[in-house]
C-alpha cells in the first residue's frame, strides 16, 4: 500500500465536513425565514441538469478517439444505459447491464 | 396494557411503511455500494476504509470521486473544492424540507446530513397515510438508505478480498449512474438547454484544458451562463 494513512484520513475528513456543510447550507440560511430567493430557487431547478451532464464527461474524459478499443466500449455502453433507461425507466437494471456490458466489451471483445 | 401494545404496533406500522417506501433506493445502493467498495478494495484500502467513507459522507457520486482523490495524490484543498462543485447540487434539496425538518426535534441534524439525491427523491414522493407517524417515517426512510449503503460498500469491500474476478470496468457502474440522472432530469423537464449546456461546457473545457483541469471551469461557467440567461429573459418579460 503507496499511501498515506494521515493523509487518507484527512481526505475523508474534508470530504465530509464539506458535505455536511452544502447539505446543511439552507437550513443555516433559510432556517429561520419563510421565503427562499426567487434567484435560488432558479439556479435549484436548473442547475442539476448542467452539473449532472458535466459529471457524465467527468467520467468520459480519458476516452482517446484515435484508439478504437477505447472509445466504442464507453460508447456502446453509454448508449445501451440511455436506451434501457428511456425503455424500462428501472435504474438498477440500467445500471446494471449497462456495467456488464462495458465490462465484457472491454474484458471480452476488445 | 392494550394501550402499550396499540403503540408498539404503531411504531412497527411506520418502520414497515417507511421500508416499503426504501425498497428502490435498496437495490439500488446495495449494488453501488459494492461497486464503491470493490474500487476502494482495488485501490488497496481495506473494507475499513470503504466503512468509514459510507458512515460519515455518504455521497454516492462523490465517493466514487473520492477513490480516484485517493489515488492520484491530491490535495485537500482540491478535494475540498471537488466536493464543493459535485455535491454543491446538495445546497438545493433542503430549500423544499427546511419547514418539516425543523420540526423533528433530535432528528434535524441527522436529517439534514443524510439527504442525499435518492433519500430526496423518496421523501418528495411519499406520502404518508393519516394514521401513521410522518416524521417517524421520514427518519426511516433516511436511515435505512444510509444502511444499505454502508452495507452495500462494505460487501464490495470484503468480497472484494476473497472472490477474485477481474473487475476491471467496473468503475462504468458510476457514468451509469449519472446517465440515467440525466436521462430522468431530460424527460421530466421542458427546457432541455441547462443538461445541453452542461453538455457542451464540459466538452469544450475537456478539449481546451485537458481531462485534469476542467471540471471546475465547466462548472463555474455553467452557474454564469444559467445566470445571464434568466437575466435575459426576465428582460424580454418585462419588455413585453
Amino acid at each position: 500500500m503507496s499511501f498515506s494513512v494521515i493523509h487518507s484520513l484527512a481526505m475523508i475528513a474534508v470530504v465530509s465536513i464539506c458535505t455536511m456543510l452544502l447539505r446543511a447550507f439552507p437550513f443555516l440560511v433559510f432556517g429561520g425565514r419563510k421565503d427562499v430567493p426567487e434567484l435560488v430557487r432558479y439556479l435549484g431547478a436548473v442547475l442539476p441538469a448542467s452539473i449532472m451532464a458535466v459529471l457524465v464527461v467527468y467520467c468520459l474524459k480519458e476516452i482517446q478517439f484515435q484508439v478504437l478499443a477505447d472509445w466504442v466500449p464507453a460508447i456502446l455502453a453509454s448508449l445501451l444505459v440511455v436506451i434501457l433507461h428511456v425503455w424500462k425507466k428501472n435504474i438498477l437494471l440500467s445500471i446494471t447491464l449497462g456495467t456488464i456490458c462495458y465490462m465484457v466489451l472491454i474484458q471480452v471483445v476488445f | 396494557m392494550l394501550n402499550k401494545m396499540e403503540v408498539v404496533q404503531k411504531r412497527r406500522r411506520n418502520f414497515i411503511f417507511a421500508f416499503r417506501q426504501s425498497i428502490p433506493v435498496m437495490l439500488g445502493y446495495i449494488f453501488l455500494g459494492i461497486a464503491f467498495g470493490l474500487l476502494l478494495q482495488d485501490a488497496g484500502y481495506s473494507f475499513w476504509w470503504a466503512l468509514l467513507s459510507s458512515v460519515v459522507i455518504y455521497a454516492g457520486s462523490m465517493q466514487f470521486v473520492l477513490v480516484t482523490l485517493l489515488t492520484g495524490g491530491a490535495g485537500l484543498l482540491y478535494a475540498a473544492i471537488m466536493t464543493l462543485f459535485i455535491n454543491g447540487r446538495h445546497i438545493f434539496y433542503g430549500l423544499s424540507f427546511v419547514e418539516k425538518f425543523k420540526k423533528m426535534g433530535k432528528c434535524y441534524p441527522y436529517m439534514i446530513f443524510s439527504l442525499t439525491d435518492e433519500t430526496y427523491s423518496v421523501l418528495c414522493g411519499t406520502k404518508t397515510p393519516e394514521d401513521l407517524n410522518e416524521d417517524k417515517v421520514f427518519f426511516w426512510i433516511s436511515f435505512l438508505d444510509h444502511c444499505y449503503w454502508i452495507l452495500g460498500s462494505v460487501i464490495g469491500a470484503v468480497a472484494g478480498s476473497y472472490i477474485t474476478f477481474d473487475s476491471t470496468g467496473i468503475d462504468f457502474s458510476m457514468t451509469a449512474l449519472f446517465i440515467v440522472i440525466v436521462v430522468e432530469q431530460w424527460q421530466s423537464t421542458k427546457s432541455h438547454f441547462p443538461a445541453i449546456l452542461g453538455a457542451v461546457c464540459g466538452i469544450v473545457w475537456l478539449l481546451l484544458l485537458g481531462p485534469d483541469r476542467f471540471l471546475l471551469p465547466a462548472l463555474c461557467s455553467c452557474v454564469v451562463i444559467l445566470l445571464i440567461a434568466r437575466g435575459s429573459s426576465m428582460k424580454e418579460q418585462e419588455a413585453v
